[in-house]
Protein backbone atom coordinates (compact mmCIF):
# COMPACT_ATOMS: atom_id res chain seq x y z
CA UNK A 1 0.00 0.00 0.00
CA UNK A 2 2.86 2.38 0.75
CA UNK A 3 5.06 3.51 -2.19
CA UNK A 4 8.83 3.86 -2.01
CA UNK A 5 8.85 7.62 -1.67
CA UNK A 6 6.11 7.58 0.88
CA UNK A 7 7.84 4.88 2.85
CA UNK A 8 10.77 7.11 3.81
CA UNK A 9 8.62 9.90 5.14
CA UNK A 10 6.45 7.31 6.85
CA UNK A 11 9.48 5.95 8.66
CA UNK A 12 10.55 9.42 9.66
CA UNK A 13 7.16 10.21 11.10
CA UNK A 14 6.85 6.79 12.71
CA UNK A 15 8.79 8.03 15.70
CA UNK A 16 6.44 10.91 16.15
CA UNK A 17 3.44 8.61 15.83
CA UNK A 18 4.87 6.32 18.47
CA UNK A 19 5.55 9.28 20.73
CA UNK A 20 1.93 10.36 20.34
CA UNK A 21 0.68 6.85 21.08
CA UNK A 22 2.86 6.71 24.15
CA UNK A 23 1.71 10.12 25.40
CA UNK A 24 -1.98 9.32 24.86
CA UNK A 25 -1.98 6.00 26.69
CA UNK A 26 0.38 7.22 29.37
CA UNK A 27 -2.09 9.97 30.22
CA UNK A 28 -5.01 7.51 30.22
CA UNK A 29 -3.08 5.16 32.49
CA UNK A 30 -2.24 7.86 35.00
CA UNK A 31 -5.56 9.68 35.04
CA UNK A 32 -7.92 6.71 35.06
CA UNK A 33 -8.76 5.97 38.67
CA UNK A 34 -11.05 3.06 39.44
CA UNK A 35 -9.74 0.51 36.97
CA UNK A 36 -10.04 0.11 33.22
CA UNK A 37 -13.82 0.49 32.73
CA UNK A 38 -13.77 3.93 34.35
CA UNK A 39 -11.04 5.02 31.92
CA UNK A 40 -13.20 4.52 28.83
CA UNK A 41 -14.18 8.20 28.53
CA UNK A 42 -10.47 9.05 28.62
CA UNK A 43 -9.83 6.71 25.70
CA UNK A 44 -12.53 8.52 23.80
CA UNK A 45 -10.99 11.93 24.48
CA UNK A 46 -7.52 10.86 23.30
CA UNK A 47 -8.35 8.59 20.36
CA UNK A 48 -11.34 10.43 18.88
CA UNK A 49 -11.22 14.03 20.00
CA UNK A 50 -7.55 14.81 20.39
CA UNK A 51 -5.65 12.69 17.86
CA UNK A 52 -8.56 11.77 15.57
CA UNK A 53 -7.25 8.23 15.18
CA UNK A 54 -10.80 6.97 14.78
CA UNK A 55 -14.34 8.24 14.33
CA UNK A 56 -17.05 8.08 16.96
CA UNK A 57 -18.61 5.08 15.24
CA UNK A 58 -15.34 3.21 14.99
CA UNK A 59 -14.71 3.89 18.65
CA UNK A 60 -18.15 2.55 19.52
CA UNK A 61 -17.51 -0.59 17.47
CA UNK A 62 -14.15 -1.15 19.12
CA UNK A 63 -15.66 -0.76 22.57
CA UNK A 64 -18.53 -3.13 21.78
CA UNK A 65 -16.08 -5.66 20.43
CA UNK A 66 -13.78 -5.36 23.42
CA UNK A 67 -16.76 -5.94 25.67
CA UNK A 68 -17.59 -9.26 24.04
CA UNK A 69 -14.12 -10.57 24.90
CA UNK A 70 -12.94 -11.57 28.37
CA UNK A 71 -10.03 -9.90 30.16
CA UNK A 72 -9.23 -6.32 31.12
CA UNK A 73 -10.93 -3.75 28.92
CA UNK A 74 -8.19 -1.09 29.06
CA UNK A 75 -5.47 -3.26 27.57
CA UNK A 76 -7.77 -4.59 24.85
CA UNK A 77 -8.60 -1.03 23.84
CA UNK A 78 -5.00 0.19 24.07
CA UNK A 79 -3.59 -2.79 22.19
CA UNK A 80 -6.16 -2.63 19.45
CA UNK A 81 -6.02 1.14 18.92
CA UNK A 82 -2.20 1.07 18.99
CA UNK A 83 -2.22 -1.75 16.43
CA UNK A 84 -4.55 0.14 14.12
CA UNK A 85 -2.36 3.23 14.15
CA UNK A 86 1.08 1.68 13.83
CA UNK A 87 0.97 -2.12 13.62
CA UNK A 88 2.70 -4.37 16.13
CA UNK A 89 5.05 -1.60 17.30
CA UNK A 90 2.12 0.72 17.92
CA UNK A 91 0.37 -2.03 19.84
CA UNK A 92 3.38 -2.63 22.08
CA UNK A 93 3.98 1.08 22.68
CA UNK A 94 0.33 1.58 23.69
CA UNK A 95 0.37 -1.42 26.05
CA UNK A 96 3.67 -0.40 27.62
CA UNK A 97 2.47 3.16 28.22
CA UNK A 98 -0.81 2.13 29.80
CA UNK A 99 0.54 -0.67 32.00
CA UNK A 100 4.09 0.08 33.12
CA UNK A 101 3.83 3.34 35.07
CA UNK A 102 1.28 2.01 37.53
CA UNK A 103 2.88 -1.44 37.83
CA UNK A 104 6.13 0.25 38.83
CA UNK A 105 4.30 2.39 41.38
CA UNK A 106 2.69 -0.75 42.83
CA UNK A 107 6.03 -2.53 43.19
CA UNK A 108 7.57 0.55 44.82
CA UNK A 109 4.75 1.27 47.30
CA UNK A 110 4.09 -2.34 48.29
CA UNK A 111 7.82 -2.96 48.48
CA UNK A 112 8.11 -0.27 51.13
CA UNK A 113 5.13 -1.75 52.99
CA UNK A 114 6.64 -5.25 52.93
CA UNK A 115 9.92 -3.97 54.33
CA UNK A 116 8.32 -2.67 57.50
CA UNK A 117 5.93 -5.58 57.83
CA UNK A 118 7.19 -6.63 61.27
CA UNK A 119 6.58 -3.21 62.80
CA UNK A 120 3.38 -3.18 64.85
CA UNK A 121 1.90 0.08 63.56
CA UNK A 122 2.64 -0.74 59.91
CA UNK A 123 0.85 -4.03 60.34
CA UNK A 124 -2.06 -2.19 61.91
CA UNK A 125 -2.12 0.09 58.84
CA UNK A 126 -2.70 -2.78 56.47
CA UNK A 127 -5.30 -4.33 58.76
CA UNK A 128 -7.32 -1.12 58.74
CA UNK A 129 -7.45 -1.20 54.95
CA UNK A 130 -9.11 -4.64 54.79
CA UNK A 131 -12.67 -3.52 55.70
CA UNK A 132 -12.39 -0.60 53.25
CA UNK A 133 -11.59 -3.04 50.48
CA UNK A 134 -14.51 -5.13 51.74
CA UNK A 135 -16.83 -2.18 51.23
CA UNK A 136 -15.46 -1.54 47.75
CA UNK A 137 -15.98 -5.20 46.84
CA UNK A 138 -19.49 -5.14 48.29
CA UNK A 139 -20.31 -2.14 46.11
CA UNK A 140 -18.82 -3.86 43.08
CA UNK A 141 -20.85 -7.00 43.88
CA UNK A 142 -24.05 -5.00 44.06
CA UNK A 143 -23.11 -3.28 40.81
CA UNK A 144 -22.77 -6.62 39.01
CA UNK A 145 -26.01 -7.93 40.56
CA UNK A 146 -27.94 -4.80 39.59
CA UNK A 147 -26.68 -4.95 36.01
CA UNK A 148 -27.60 -8.66 35.88
CA UNK A 149 -31.10 -7.87 37.06
CA UNK A 150 -31.48 -5.11 34.51
CA UNK A 151 -30.22 -7.09 31.54
CA UNK A 152 -31.52 -10.59 32.30
CA UNK A 153 -34.62 -9.72 34.26
CA UNK A 154 -34.60 -10.21 38.03
CA UNK A 155 -36.11 -13.70 38.07
CA UNK A 156 -33.52 -15.18 35.72
CA UNK A 157 -30.72 -13.23 37.38
CA UNK A 158 -31.69 -14.55 40.82
CA UNK A 159 -31.98 -18.15 39.59
CA UNK A 160 -28.54 -17.93 38.00
CA UNK A 161 -27.10 -16.28 41.10
CA UNK A 162 -28.48 -18.96 43.44
CA UNK A 163 -27.24 -21.66 41.09
CA UNK A 164 -23.80 -20.08 41.06
CA UNK A 165 -23.73 -19.89 44.87
CA UNK A 166 -24.64 -23.57 45.18
CA UNK A 167 -22.15 -24.74 42.56
CA UNK A 168 -19.18 -22.58 43.48
CA UNK A 169 -19.54 -21.91 47.19
CA UNK A 170 -21.33 -25.02 48.47
CA UNK A 171 -20.01 -27.65 46.07
CA UNK A 172 -16.69 -25.79 45.55
CA UNK A 173 -16.67 -26.19 41.79
CA UNK A 174 -14.02 -24.03 40.09
CA UNK A 175 -15.63 -21.00 38.39
CA UNK A 176 -13.94 -21.99 35.11
CA UNK A 177 -16.30 -24.94 34.71
CA UNK A 178 -19.36 -22.82 35.29
CA UNK A 179 -18.24 -20.08 32.90
CA UNK A 180 -17.30 -22.56 30.17
CA UNK A 181 -20.64 -24.35 30.65
CA UNK A 182 -22.45 -21.04 30.24
CA UNK A 183 -20.43 -20.26 27.10
CA UNK A 184 -21.44 -23.60 25.60
CA UNK A 185 -25.04 -23.03 26.66
CA UNK A 186 -25.11 -19.65 24.90
CA UNK A 187 -24.12 -21.14 21.56
CA UNK A 188 -26.42 -24.16 21.68
CA UNK A 189 -29.45 -23.30 19.58
CA UNK A 190 -32.23 -23.52 22.15
CA UNK A 191 -35.36 -25.41 21.16
CA UNK A 192 -37.53 -23.70 23.71
CA UNK A 193 -36.28 -20.27 22.69
CA UNK A 194 -35.55 -19.68 26.35
CA UNK A 195 -32.77 -17.23 25.62
CA UNK A 196 -34.66 -14.13 24.67
CA UNK A 197 -32.37 -11.14 24.16
CA UNK B 1 8.22 -24.33 37.44
CA UNK B 2 7.22 -21.01 38.92
CA UNK B 3 6.82 -19.15 35.61
CA UNK B 4 4.39 -21.72 34.32
CA UNK B 5 2.34 -21.40 37.54
CA UNK B 6 2.40 -17.60 37.22
CA UNK B 7 1.30 -17.87 33.62
CA UNK B 8 -1.62 -20.15 34.51
CA UNK B 9 -2.64 -18.08 37.53
CA UNK B 10 -3.21 -15.05 35.32
CA UNK B 11 -4.11 -16.73 32.07
CA UNK B 12 -7.24 -18.34 33.54
CA UNK B 13 -8.67 -15.08 34.97
CA UNK B 14 -7.67 -13.37 31.72
CA UNK B 15 -9.81 -15.63 29.55
CA UNK B 16 -12.69 -16.09 32.03
CA UNK B 17 -13.12 -12.55 33.32
CA UNK B 18 -16.03 -11.24 31.29
CA UNK B 19 -16.79 -7.68 32.32
CA UNK B 20 -13.34 -6.07 32.32
CA UNK B 21 -10.56 -6.05 34.87
CA UNK B 22 -12.74 -5.85 38.01
CA UNK B 23 -14.47 -9.09 36.96
CA UNK B 24 -11.17 -10.90 37.04
CA UNK B 25 -10.30 -9.81 40.62
CA UNK B 26 -12.09 -12.71 42.36
CA UNK B 27 -10.71 -15.13 39.77
CA UNK B 28 -7.18 -13.91 40.46
CA UNK B 29 -7.80 -14.24 44.20
CA UNK B 30 -8.96 -17.82 43.69
CA UNK B 31 -5.70 -18.71 41.96
CA UNK B 32 -3.27 -16.64 44.01
CA UNK B 33 -4.70 -17.21 47.51
CA UNK B 34 -6.68 -20.48 47.34
CA UNK B 35 -4.79 -22.47 44.76
CA UNK B 36 -1.13 -21.45 44.87
CA UNK B 37 -1.07 -19.97 48.38
CA UNK B 38 1.28 -17.16 47.33
CA UNK B 39 -0.41 -14.74 49.72
CA UNK B 40 -3.02 -14.59 52.48
CA UNK B 41 -6.39 -12.88 52.09
CA UNK B 42 -5.08 -9.91 54.05
CA UNK B 43 -2.01 -9.56 51.85
CA UNK B 44 -4.23 -9.81 48.79
CA UNK B 45 -6.34 -7.07 50.37
CA UNK B 46 -3.29 -4.84 50.72
CA UNK B 47 -2.43 -5.33 47.06
CA UNK B 48 -6.01 -4.62 46.08
CA UNK B 49 -6.17 -1.54 48.31
CA UNK B 50 -2.98 -0.02 46.93
CA UNK B 51 -4.12 -1.02 43.45
CA UNK B 52 -7.41 0.79 43.96
CA UNK B 53 -5.64 3.86 45.29
CA UNK B 54 -3.47 4.10 42.18
CA UNK B 55 -4.70 5.00 38.71
CA UNK B 56 -4.66 2.68 35.70
CA UNK B 57 -6.18 -0.71 34.89
CA UNK B 58 -6.58 -2.86 38.02
CA UNK B 59 -5.95 -6.29 36.47
CA UNK B 60 -2.50 -5.40 35.16
CA UNK B 61 -1.47 -3.66 38.38
CA UNK B 62 -2.28 -6.83 40.34
CA UNK B 63 -0.67 -9.13 37.77
CA UNK B 64 2.47 -7.01 37.45
CA UNK B 65 2.96 -6.83 41.20
CA UNK B 66 2.11 -10.41 42.14
CA UNK B 67 4.19 -11.71 39.24
CA UNK B 68 7.10 -9.60 40.47
CA UNK B 69 6.76 -10.92 44.03
CA UNK B 70 6.77 -14.54 42.87
CA UNK B 71 9.25 -14.43 40.01
CA UNK B 72 11.03 -11.07 39.82
CA UNK B 73 11.06 -9.00 36.66
CA UNK B 74 10.54 -12.03 34.44
CA UNK B 75 7.65 -13.19 36.63
CA UNK B 76 6.09 -9.77 36.31
CA UNK B 77 6.45 -9.89 32.52
CA UNK B 78 4.95 -13.39 32.38
CA UNK B 79 1.97 -12.37 34.53
CA UNK B 80 1.33 -9.26 32.41
CA UNK B 81 1.62 -11.26 29.20
CA UNK B 82 -0.83 -13.88 30.47
CA UNK B 83 -3.30 -11.17 31.49
CA UNK B 84 -3.12 -9.10 28.33
CA UNK B 85 -2.17 -11.28 25.39
CA UNK B 86 -4.89 -13.95 25.06
CA UNK B 87 -7.90 -11.67 24.74
CA UNK B 88 -6.02 -8.98 22.80
CA UNK B 89 -4.71 -11.51 20.26
CA UNK B 90 -8.18 -13.00 19.89
CA UNK B 91 -9.56 -9.53 19.32
CA UNK B 92 -6.94 -8.65 16.69
CA UNK B 93 -7.19 -11.97 14.87
CA UNK B 94 -10.95 -12.23 14.92
CA UNK B 95 -11.58 -8.53 14.28
CA UNK B 96 -13.41 -8.95 11.00
CA UNK B 97 -15.50 -11.90 12.12
CA UNK B 98 -16.24 -10.35 15.49
CA UNK B 99 -17.39 -7.06 14.03
CA UNK B 100 -19.99 -9.01 12.11
CA UNK B 101 -21.26 -10.75 15.24
CA UNK B 102 -20.91 -8.01 17.82
CA UNK B 103 -24.64 -7.35 17.72
CA UNK B 104 -25.71 -11.00 17.59
CA UNK B 105 -27.88 -12.02 20.54
CA UNK B 106 -25.61 -14.95 21.43
CA UNK B 107 -22.53 -12.78 21.76
CA UNK B 108 -24.45 -10.24 23.79
CA UNK B 109 -25.76 -13.02 26.02
CA UNK B 110 -22.26 -14.11 27.00
CA UNK B 111 -21.57 -11.12 29.22
CA UNK B 112 -25.15 -11.06 30.49
CA UNK B 113 -25.12 -14.69 31.61
CA UNK B 114 -21.66 -14.59 33.12
CA UNK B 115 -22.32 -11.43 35.11
CA UNK B 116 -24.25 -13.19 37.94
CA UNK B 117 -21.41 -15.70 38.29
CA UNK B 118 -18.93 -12.86 38.68
CA UNK B 119 -21.29 -11.22 41.17
CA UNK B 120 -21.30 -14.39 43.29
CA UNK B 121 -17.50 -14.58 43.17
CA UNK B 122 -17.25 -10.94 44.21
CA UNK B 123 -19.80 -11.51 46.97
CA UNK B 124 -17.90 -14.50 48.33
CA UNK B 125 -14.72 -12.45 48.30
CA UNK B 126 -16.45 -9.63 50.14
CA UNK B 127 -17.53 -12.00 52.91
CA UNK B 128 -14.00 -13.36 53.13
CA UNK B 129 -12.60 -9.86 53.57
CA UNK B 130 -14.96 -9.05 56.41
CA UNK B 131 -14.13 -12.35 58.12
CA UNK B 132 -10.40 -11.65 57.79
CA UNK B 133 -10.88 -8.17 59.15
CA UNK B 134 -12.91 -9.39 62.12
CA UNK B 135 -10.22 -11.94 62.94
CA UNK B 136 -7.37 -9.43 62.79
CA UNK B 137 -8.91 -6.12 63.90
CA UNK B 138 -11.86 -7.35 65.95
CA UNK B 139 -15.58 -6.99 65.26
CA UNK B 140 -16.00 -3.49 66.69
CA UNK B 141 -13.16 -1.97 64.67
CA UNK B 142 -14.37 -3.73 61.53
CA UNK B 143 -17.92 -2.45 61.92
CA UNK B 144 -16.78 1.11 62.59
CA UNK B 145 -14.38 1.13 59.64
CA UNK B 146 -17.00 -0.45 57.40
CA UNK B 147 -19.68 2.08 58.23
CA UNK B 148 -17.36 5.07 57.92
CA UNK B 149 -15.83 3.94 54.65
CA UNK B 150 -19.23 3.07 53.19
CA UNK B 151 -20.53 6.50 54.17
CA UNK B 152 -17.51 8.24 52.66
CA UNK B 153 -17.36 6.19 49.46
CA UNK B 154 -21.04 5.86 48.63
CA UNK B 155 -22.85 8.71 50.36
CA UNK B 156 -20.22 11.44 50.22
CA UNK B 157 -18.57 10.06 47.05
CA UNK B 158 -15.08 10.71 48.41
CA UNK B 159 -12.31 9.52 46.09
CA UNK B 160 -11.29 5.88 46.91
CA UNK B 161 -7.61 6.82 47.01
CA UNK B 162 -8.37 9.30 49.77
CA UNK B 163 -10.46 6.84 51.79
CA UNK B 164 -7.71 4.22 51.60
CA UNK B 165 -5.15 6.81 52.67
CA UNK B 166 -7.30 7.76 55.67
CA UNK B 167 -7.68 4.11 56.66
CA UNK B 168 -3.91 3.68 56.47
CA UNK B 169 -3.32 6.74 58.65
CA UNK B 170 -5.98 5.59 61.11
CA UNK B 171 -4.43 2.12 61.28
CA UNK B 172 -0.99 3.58 61.87
CA UNK B 173 -2.19 5.82 64.69
CA UNK B 174 -4.26 3.03 66.26
CA UNK B 175 -1.23 0.75 66.11
CA UNK B 176 0.93 3.29 67.94
CA UNK B 177 -1.50 3.72 70.81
Amino acid sequence: MVGNKERKSAEASSLKVNANIFAAFFRIGLLGFGGGPSAIPLFHIEAVKKYKWMTDDEFGDTLALANTMPGPIATKMAGYIGYRINGVIGCLVALFASVMPTVLMMILLLGILQKYKGVEWVNSMSQAVVPVVGVMLAVLTWDFLKKSGQSLGWLRAIILTVLAVILMEVLSIHPAFLIVALLIFVFIPSKKGGEAP
Amino acid sequence: MIYWSIFLAFFIPGILGYGGGPASIPLVEKEVVDRYGWMTTQEFGEVLAIGNALPGPIATKMAGYIGYMEGGVLGSAVALFATIAPSLLLMLVLMVTLLKYKDSPQVKNITKLIRPVIAVLLGAMTVQFFITSTESSGAVQTIILTIISFWMLEVKKVHPAFVILLAIVYGGVAGLI
